[in-house]
């Protein structure tokens, strides 16, 4: 995708530990948990940074980012299958994020199955159950639901940065209007 | 023309990885190939121009529906999805 001529400086030292510590503080009040494997993190932070200065955005380092953010929304950090992962696997796909068992030393983190559909299952229309459950009588409001997290808030539009995960707006969908 | 980077080593097959250079689990797998001392090359299917993407791509899809990374190849034979220590040992030294 990138041209190595044309590849940006590295990530800095500084860059990288104000991205650390400002994922980390992210997710320690909204109760998840950065993978205390600090080696293997820092690994993932560089890619972070260097995928921010590719396309402009967080893309999660573990996956290949189209550069363009129309196709790379679901996976800007932290990614639309984070929670799902963390879940199922005890860590995200690229393992940024673990469990309370994983932090706690109770299991190890392993490479994951890819979730994330194809960009063919990605780019179909949604059907109509999918997208928008239209509410039976009329709301006062819309409900929008942040798509990283799972929050839910009945306004006129999506906030700004998502209270629970701090997700942009962009990654919120009507659920319910 | 792609650029596929040799690591020397003992003559275990042929490996090639396909991976990202900003991948945390590609890596992973680079480093257990270079400890365990097996000759492989590597793609670092980000670093590839955008011209020669769709080539790599297709390379990865004859072996895996899920074009995803780290992706394996032995022998042109074996696939191995994902960082999977335990099959690439048992995959390279199984005589």
């Amino acid at each position: 995708m990138i041209n190595q001529d044309t590849e940006k400086s590295l990530p800095s030292d500084e860059e990288k530990t104000e991205l650390y510590d400002r994922l980390k503080k992210d997710a320690e009040q909204a109760g998840y948990h950065i993978n205390p494997d600090k080696e293997f993190v820092w690994l993932l932070i560089n890619g972070l940074l260097v995928n921010e200065k590719r396309f402009g955005y967080l893309s999660c380092p573990c996956r290949l980012g189209a550069n363009d953010i129309k196709l790379d929304r679901d996976i800007i950090c932290p990614c639309d299958y984070r929670d799902s992962d963390v879940l199922d696997y005890d860590a995200c796909y690229c393992s940024l994020y673990v469990s309370e068992k994983i932090l706690n030393g109770e299991v190890f983190v392993h490479s994951i199955p890819e979730r994330r559909p194809s960009l063919f299952e990605r780019s179909k229309p949604k059907a109509p159950s999918e997208s928008g459950r239209a509410a039976t009588t009329a709301l006062p409001y819309p409900v929008w639901r942040c798509k990283v997290c799972g929050y839910l808030c009945a306004r006129d539009n999506a906030p700004e940065i998502c209270p629970i995960c701090k997700a942009k707006q962009d990654r919120f969908e009507k659920f319910i209007f | 023309m792609i650029n596929k980077k040799h690591i020397s080593g003992e003559n275990r097959g042929d490996i090639l990885v396909y991976a990202l250079s900003t991948c945390g689990w590609c890596r992973k797998t680079k480093n257990y190939l270079n400890e365990l001392g097996v000759a492989y090359d590597y793609i670092d299917v980000d670093l590839v121009d955008s011209a020669d993407e769709n080539v790599v791509m297709s390379e990865i899809s004859k072996f895996s529906n899920q074009v995803s990374f780290p992706t394996v190849i032995i022998n042109n034979e074996d696939c191995i999805v994902g960082y999977n220590p335990d099959r690439l040992k048992e995959l390279l030294f199984n005589d």
